[in-house]
């Protein structure tokens, strides 16, 4: 390993762990190196050059390092702030912040969780946000590390959640061992990230670091969310405290960007005029005070909501949850009004992916398109998440949930009793119990079919927990959306939502990090709903999950294949007149069949399954479910129908 | 999933492509109908019993082979259209057999968990 190779170092370490106090220090070091970084295997002996070094008695100025390190008050400042937990894969290039973490910071607030991938550190980030309400600390490696983390970070930044992402460096070059040291060091290692990430700065003294990492988690927690990041230079955080540490700035309390009231009003008059009003709502409700004002905002206006499902908005069994009649719904409107709908377009417009591309609005002429939504306080150019323009009436800037209820007002104080709107909400409320009795008809198709159908797995993880405080980790997408058309969502942190930017991989490290924060909130049951794909590109979290305890139920939805992709290589055979039945080439996981409990067993984790026969699959989970109550996660392989 | 009767198209087929609908046609044999649905990926959208998915339920007592045909030929949503190079008339009859095989599903108060 590189770090062992320099004299200067290794001698430090040794003399430290021959001392009482840190023999962490040694292990997190040893284990630190990257493998990348490995120069001779572990079982070679070492170099005569090494034996030698090692046995000079220290040089004194490798002892000069007592009393304060700069990373000690980079712990100092992360404490300011209500961050509980660093994820980390260790990397050299934050081996100082990593060592005064664990020991100066007694590994408390934050606590270091560790990763095998830095995309799972991240990624946890992602869930936990989702959950806890505030970010978490990721802290990567220089270069190769951010380079991990990079798909993570976009999911997160399209799905404007806060991550705080630490990015080891080490800029001052007489500062750099040779070799590897260079290569994880960057003039700007942040611009590998920069088209995603809201803010970010590269701190070269402590009252920089200090004002900069407040200033990233205040800017990462002011609606829009997003990801920021702090360039932790190496060489400044392993050097001593010199003079008196700096002052870290008080953190402020934080209030949302809120929609013009003006507008709003004019909103609500729209809404409570309209014949037909819809809500179409996707990614706008983080609290259960917003979810309140949400429910108060369809009732007193009698108009049905569609959940797009970006966060959970809106009880799904409420009786105005128009979601499962949402075409119908658009297609009899006069005004809509779509908060935090991240894909306008694509929810009023029916786009086919056919040969000649062609759209239809569904919203008849003459209606009214209302967004209320903070998309455009945070766009930027390059990669193109902000999706395609979408035309509206009223255009309102502003957070959804914090402008609710402003909106909220406006109809109570616009908004009298009339028998039409009574009417329309008894009549809606007829439609979507017709439209809840519809699903539970189509889960019986197949129900007793193998491969597993998808309404019945989903409906076998339900009845295991639907009596406990469960909550949903994942996207349904790939589900058929089975849970909110059956299942009882009531509390936002019962879904969370899918990834935002589908990079695949986000299901399992996002469930961990979701996990996490149900574990801190005491009593909760997170379940997942993993597909075989997303967990092949992130199994590591595996192995996070057992090591930190962390409760949570997966079940893997093994179709076998990236079964999206081969509907899209059929599409395509079918448009270049080809077969179809090749399309399984590059798209199926088969020959050999992954063994999921065997993948999960091999990192700790409690597993069970291929289970094929979908009588078995109630006990299997009744097992998993058990081990979850007991503080572990637990993983069972189902053997699916595609979707 | 909401799509668009064919209604011009079933009308032009069973003017101009009698063979499925005949009476003397040599009836469709399901397991070789199962292997076709499962090899061409027809049970990927519409689920290996036909159940519905990405695609709408076709089974149990599926339309005919002929109204499948003039379907999957021209289809009018975003099915991807099948020709009858890949999947003659003959695979479609035995497609039909097999779904029309599928038995029906228990009854929803039979099912305690959707109850
Ligand atoms: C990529 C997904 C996909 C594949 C593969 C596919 N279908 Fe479909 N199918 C659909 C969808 C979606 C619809 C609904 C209408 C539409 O959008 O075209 C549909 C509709 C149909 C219908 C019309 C049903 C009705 O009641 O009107 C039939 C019949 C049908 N499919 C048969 C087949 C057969 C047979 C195959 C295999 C040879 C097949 N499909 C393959 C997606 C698919």
């Amino acid at each position: 390993m590189a770090d062992r190779l320099d004299m200067k170092r290794r001698g430090l370490f040794g003399a430290v762990a021959a001392g009482a106090t840190a023999i962490a220090a040694t292990g997190a070091t040893t284990k630190g190196a990257r493998a990348a970084e490995s120069a001779p295997p572990p079982a070679a002996p070492p170099s005569a050059a090494v034996k030698a070094a090692e046995a000079q008695p220290l040089a004194p100025r490798e002892m000069a390092l007592v009393g304060k390190s700069c990373s000690d008050f980079m712990v100092d400042v992360m404490k300011s702030l209500p961050v509980d937990y660093i994820t980390t894969m260790p990397g050299s290039t934050f081996r100082g912040l990593h060592e005064s973490i664990i020991n100066y910071g007694n590994n408390k607030s934050p606590e270091l969780l560790t990763c095998l991938h830095e995309e799972v550190a991240v990624g946890m980030g992602h869930g936990y946000a989702k959950v806890a309400g505030k970010p978490l600390a990721a802290l990567v490696h220089g270069v190769v590390g951010v380079q991990h983390a990079s798909m993570a970070i976009y999911n997160a930044w399209a799905d404007r959640v806060p991550v705080i992402v630490m990015i080891g460096n080490t800029l001052a070059l007489e500062e750099r061992r040779p070799g590897v040291e260079w290569t994880h060091s960057a003039q700007d290692n942040a611009a590998l990230i920069r088209d995603f990430t809201k803010w970010d700065d590269m701190p070269v003294s402590l009252p920089h670091f200090a004002e900069s990492t407040v200033r990233a988690w205040r800017i990462a927690m002011t609606p829009p969310y997003a990801p920021t990041a702090i360039v932790v230079d190496g060489a400044l955080a392993e050097n001593p405290v010199h003079d008196e540490p700096a002052a870290i700035p008080r953190l402020a309390r934080l209030s949302a960007p809120v929609g013009d009231p003006a507008a709003l009003t004019e909103a609500a008059k729209l809404l409570a005029d309209a014949q037909s009003p819809v809500i179409m709502v996707d990614c706008a409700v983080r609290t259960a005070a917003g979810m309140a004002d949400l429910v108060a905002i369809a009732e007193v206006l009698g108009a049905p909501v569609i959940d797009k499902g970006g966060r959970m908005n809106f009880p799904s069994r409420h009786p105005l949850n128009g979601t499962q009649r949402a075409g119908a719904l658009l297609r009899g409107a006069d005004v809509v009004i779509g908060i935090e709908v991240a894909d306008l377009y694509g929810a009023v417009n029916n786009y086919r992916d056919v040969i000649h591309r062609d759209a239809t609005p569904m919203m008849k002429p003459g209606s009214k398109l209302i967004s209320l939504s903070a998309a455009d306080l945070l766009i930027k150019a390059n990669l193109q998440d902000f999706q395609r323009y979408q035309p509206v009436d009223l255009a309102i800037s502003g957070d959804g949930e914090a402008s609710l209820p402003l909106l909220l007002d406006a109809l109570r104080r616009g908004v009298g009793r009339s028998d039409a709107r009574e009417a329309r909400a008894k009549a809606l409320a007829d439609a979507a119990r017709q439209a809840h009795d519809r699903s539970r008809q189509a889960a019986t198709y197949g129900w007793d079919a193998t491969p597993i159908s998808v309404a019945r797995l989903c409906m076998e993880v339900y009845a295991q927990v639907r009596d406990d405080d469960w909550a949903l980790t994942t996207g349904q997408g790939f589900q058929s959306n089975w849970p909110s058309r059956l299942w009882d969502f009531t509390k936002p942190y019962q879904h969370i939502g899918d990834s935002g930017g589908y990079g695949v991989g986000y299901s399992p490290v996002s469930s961990a990090g979701a996990a996490l924060a149900h574990r801190d909130a005491g009593g909760r049951v997170p379940v997942a709903i993993i597909g075989d794909g997303e967990l092949m590109c992130a199994p590591t979290a595996l192995w996070t999950l057992a090591h930190h305890r962390i409760p949570l139920l997966m079940v893997v939805h093994n179709n076998r294949a990236y079964h999206q992709e081969v509907m899209h290589v059929e599409r395509m055979a079918a448009r270049h007149g080809r077969p179809t039945a090749r399309a399984t080439i590059g798209t199926v996981m088969t020959d050999p069949n992954i063994d999921f409990a065997k993948l999960a067993a091999s990192m700790g984790v409690w597993s069970i399954g291929p289970i094929e026969d979908p009588a078995a699959l109630g006990p299997a989970l009744k097992q998993a479910v058990a081990m979850v109550k007991s503080g572990h996660p637990a993983l069972v392989d189902v053997v699916s129908q595609a979707r | 999933m909401k799509h668009r009767t064919p209604w011009l198209a079933l009308l032009v087929a069973a003017i101009c492509a009698p063979a499925l609908a005949r009476a003397d046609a040599a009836p469709g044999e399901p397991g070789r109908g199962f292997t076709a649905f499962v090899e061409l990926g027809c049970s990927g959208c519409h689920g290996t019993v036909g159940q519905g998915g990405p695609g709408l339920r076709l089974a149990p007592q599926p339309i005919s082979a002929q109204a499948i045909a003039i379907y999957i030929r021209n289809p009018t949503g975003v099915m991807p259209p099948f020709t009858s190079a890949e999947l003659s008339d003959a695979t479609i009859i035995d497609i039909q057999a097999y779904l029309a095989s599928v038995k029906p599903p228990p009854k929803l108060a039979d099912i305690p968990l959707l109850n």
